[in-house]
């Protein structure tokens, strides 16, 4: 949504007024806060949990010192991406091995949610790990229900318990188990009916299921797309039948799956899993950091954010800034940059982490191999040569291709990209001055 | 049970919540001021509408208040009913019956197509329009019987392949069918697809491709129906622009309207796609399925006046 993937951009916006400004006031702030409120709603995490963090994220943005920084929106948005990290981490999230050698998973949740797609999963993410898992369908209630798991369990070559005759699902549960440990399994996974709604009649089931087979993990799955119900959900849940931890499904989507950090920060409950695709082997183990990124729509510029605050020293990036500002962009800057960006890691994935600018970088061609043949060719020239490329004539040339190993049209062909970075240089710094667009270098703290 | 108290008993917790929170502020304030407003944005908000949709509803309480000087309750309740009322339509899907009607069932995993389209049919069929279902969800593990079982209940024929086939070709099959044997209404039970999926998008374009070119001789009609579940959150909006994307869509279906869902989003997707919704799933039984009624629905969201 147009709302959410601005946040980075609206942010850098406010802050932008602010240039010049000691410290930030509380309008700003206000001002700050109100776009990260609108951001989180979007991503449907829940209205209480919003607006709690968003008073704390306040606090803690005003105690540091953001303005200082030459991309506060940036520093913020850190500060909201550390937070979210902070509440969806934490705890282990490990899932529990029963002591007794026989360990029984209870999956439940709505309709829809993918609990019978996910059951399989678990099953081949046990297998995977030298388990010896058996599932069983419960479901006495939805028309192929248990068919669906057979059919997903032969796939993986995993026992799978059904009795169609009965109607009780604790029995079939029950019976799932003794066939279970008769199979030499070490693991029953339960697949519960899934229903539209959480009733009475559900919940009775639920506790009957779970006083039948004492589960060791009683795990909720939710989808990834639910909206603000998912919090009364949880909770009802985890009143009811007991809560050990969820499964959050279908995040292969476009969801932002803000029910993640509603859930994981009210019930206190953590995430075990991540469903990431409809193949029986999608089934992951959950990052924080990456939903954290996902909640906020922009996964890829703040892991940038954070590898180019880590790598890159402020008081020579300051320095470019205000050569770049004079239009002053020397042989010996381009190295520098080079040099840094190239820390980084892969120049083809940073360029595509950077939001518009990857596209008008394509022109230029990045590829790896050619920086490093770049550097090589700078690192040949004088310090003079480096301030001013217009002396470089056939003979200076011949010298600095064959110090760097390279070839007099390799020289020339880095003159000639050097005046076309000159000139997309002048371009991000015309764009950064006119308060406009954000260019290039200033995604990188630059 | 009368379809008022069908979308009443569904959106119950709803309504609680909104009344509670109306009622609340309505008592802490007193008067309707900016802070009432602002809690007001928060209800609709946590009722799913939105934030787009919860700052037009209050934006245009503040104006009319502003303008008109009235704060009282009932004011404020009739404002907010008109303008949502301005937001959904009540159009009901009445389609020549002359003709072959083809409709395609859409939606992203775990909606509820399967049963929208069991339903669909046994409603139609009971009215007297020979009815046909196709199973063209030839991905998901037991789909096809899951269908078939909704067909045997509502005594409507279902044309289906084996899993893993081409979904298109039953397609194919259901049109000659169809054709064949002078069906008014075939309903076509597709496989749910995350629609950031290219590969699944194309399939779905080849499958009204199909339809399109089978149907011509007899001037079927074909109509796309988006069946969004009731809890999603604001990835429904998402999923309709993207579905609308790649092919046009008739109507919307809002799925498990009843119990836990909080309905806000129905008004955020059509605010934001100006498509009608055609029914509403208010719950298990087969006829469950009502025809959309705007006025019912935002009765039964607002607190009485």
């Amino acid at each position: 949504m147009a709302v959410f993937q601005g946040l980075s951009e609206k942010l850098q916006a406010i802050t932008d007024r602010m240039r010049g400004k000691s410290r930030i006031t509380e309008s700003d702030l206000k001002e700050m806060m109100r776009e990260i409120r609108l951001a989180l709603l979007e991503a449907d995490v829940h209205y209480q949990v919003v607006k709690d963090l968003t008073k704390e994220i306040s606090e803690k943005s005003a105690g540091t010192e953001v303005m200082q920084s030459i991309t506060p929106g940036q520093q913020i948005v850190k500060i909201v991406h550390d937070s979210l990290t902070e509440i969806l981490g934490g705890s282990e999230s490990k899932l529990a091995v029963s002591p007794k050698g026989f360990t029984v998973y209870m999956l439940y949740g709505l309709q829809g949610a993918g609990k019978t797609t996910t059951a399989a999963k678990l099953a081949n993410y046990l297998k995977d790990q030298g388990k010896k898992p058996i599932l069983t369908s419960v479901d006495v209630h939805r028309p192929a229900a248990a068919d669906q798991l057979n059919i997903l369990a032969k796939s993986i070559d995993v026992p799978c318990y059904i009795n169609k005759e009965e109607k009780r699902a604790e029995v079939i549960a029950k019976e799932a188990m003794d066939r279970g440990r008769y199979l030499l399994a070490d693991t029953l996974i339960v697949d519960t009916a899934g229903r539209m709604t959480i009733d009475e009649e559900m919940m009775t089931e639920l506790k009957a299921i779970a006083s039948a087979v004492k589960p060791d993990e009683k795990l909720l799955i939710v989808d990834a797309m639910i909206g603000q119900e998912a919090v009364n959900i949880a909770l009802e849940f985890d009143r009811e039948i007991g809560l050990d931890g969820f499964i959050m499904t279908k995040l292969d989507g476009d969801a932002r799956g803000g029910a993640a950090l509603s859930i994981r920060r009210i019930t206190g409950k953590p995430i075990k899993l991540v469903g990431m695709g409809e193949k029986i082997d999608q089934l992951e183990v959950f990052h924080p950091e990456r939903m954290a990124s996902r909640i906020l729509g922009m996964g890829d510029v703040l892991t940038l954010v954070e590898k180019a605050s880590r790598q890159i020293d402020e008081e020579k990036a300051q320095k470019t800034l205000e050569r770049l500002q004079k239009n002053r962009f020397t042989l010996q800057d381009m190295l520098e940059q080079l040099e840094q960006v190239r820390d980084m890691g892969s120049i083809q994935d940073m360029v595509s982490m950077l939001p518009g600018a990857g596209g008008k970088l394509k022109d230029a061609e990045v590829d790896e191999k050619e920086f490093d043949r770049l550097a090589a060719i700078i690192r040949s020239m004088t310090i003079r040569e480096r301030e001013n490329h217009k002396i470089l004539n056939a003979s200076r040339r011949r010298r600095i291709a064959a110090g760097s190993g390279t070839s007099i049209q390799d020289v020339n062909k880095l003159i000639r990209q050097y005046e076309q970075t000159q000139k997309i240089m002048k371009q991000f710094s015309g764009f950064g001055k006119k308060g406009g667009k954000r260019g290039l270098f200033s995604q990188f703290g630059l | 049970m009368s379809l008022f108290d069908k979308f009443r008993s569904g959106l119950s917790k709803t309504r609680q919540a909104v009344t509670e929170g109306f009622n609340r502020v309505a008592a802490s304030f007193g008067v309707f001021d900016e802070d009432f407003l602002d809690e007001l944005e928060m209800i609709l908000i946590q009722a799913d509408s939105g934030v787009q949709v919860a700052t037009k509803l209050t934006d245009s309480i503040r104006e009319r208040v502003r303008k008109e000087g009235k704060v009282d309750r009932e004011y404020v309740l009739g404002t907010l009913k008109d303008d949502m009322l301005a937001i959904l339509e009540t159009k009901p899907f009445r389609p020549d019956f002359e003709h072959l009607n083809v409709v395609f069932i859409l939606g992203v995993n775990g909606t509820g197509k399967t049963t929208t389209a069991g339903k669909l049919a046994a409603s139609f069929q009971r009215q007297g329009i020979k009815t046909m279902l196709a199973a063209a969800d030839t991905f998901r593990a037991a789909a096809i019987e899951q269908l078939q079982a909704w067909g045997e209940r509502a005594g409507v024929p279902v044309i289906s392949n084996t899993l893993r086939s081409d979904p298109a070709s039953v397609v194919f099959d259901a049109m000659q069918s169809a054709k064949a044997r002078g069906v008014k209404l075939l309903i076509i039970d597709t496989a749910g697809r995350l629609h950031n999926k290219p590969n699944l998008m194309s399939e779905m374009e080849k499958m009204h491709r199909v339809a399109a070119r089978e149907g011509e001789t007899v001037g079927a009609v074909i109509h796309n129906f988006l069946v969004l579940d009731a809890t999603t959150g604001q990835n429904a909006v998402i999923q309709a622009r993207a579905f609308n994307e790649v092919t046009t869509l008739d109507g919307l279906i809002i799925t498990k309207l009843d119990g836990n869902a909080k309905g806000g989003i129905a008004l955020a997707v059509v605010e934001d796609m100006d498509i009608p919704l055609v029914f509403a799933g208010l719950g298990e039984g087969i006829d469950d399925l009502a025809p959309f009624d705007a006025e019912l629905f935002v009765d039964s969201l607002l607190p009485e006046a």
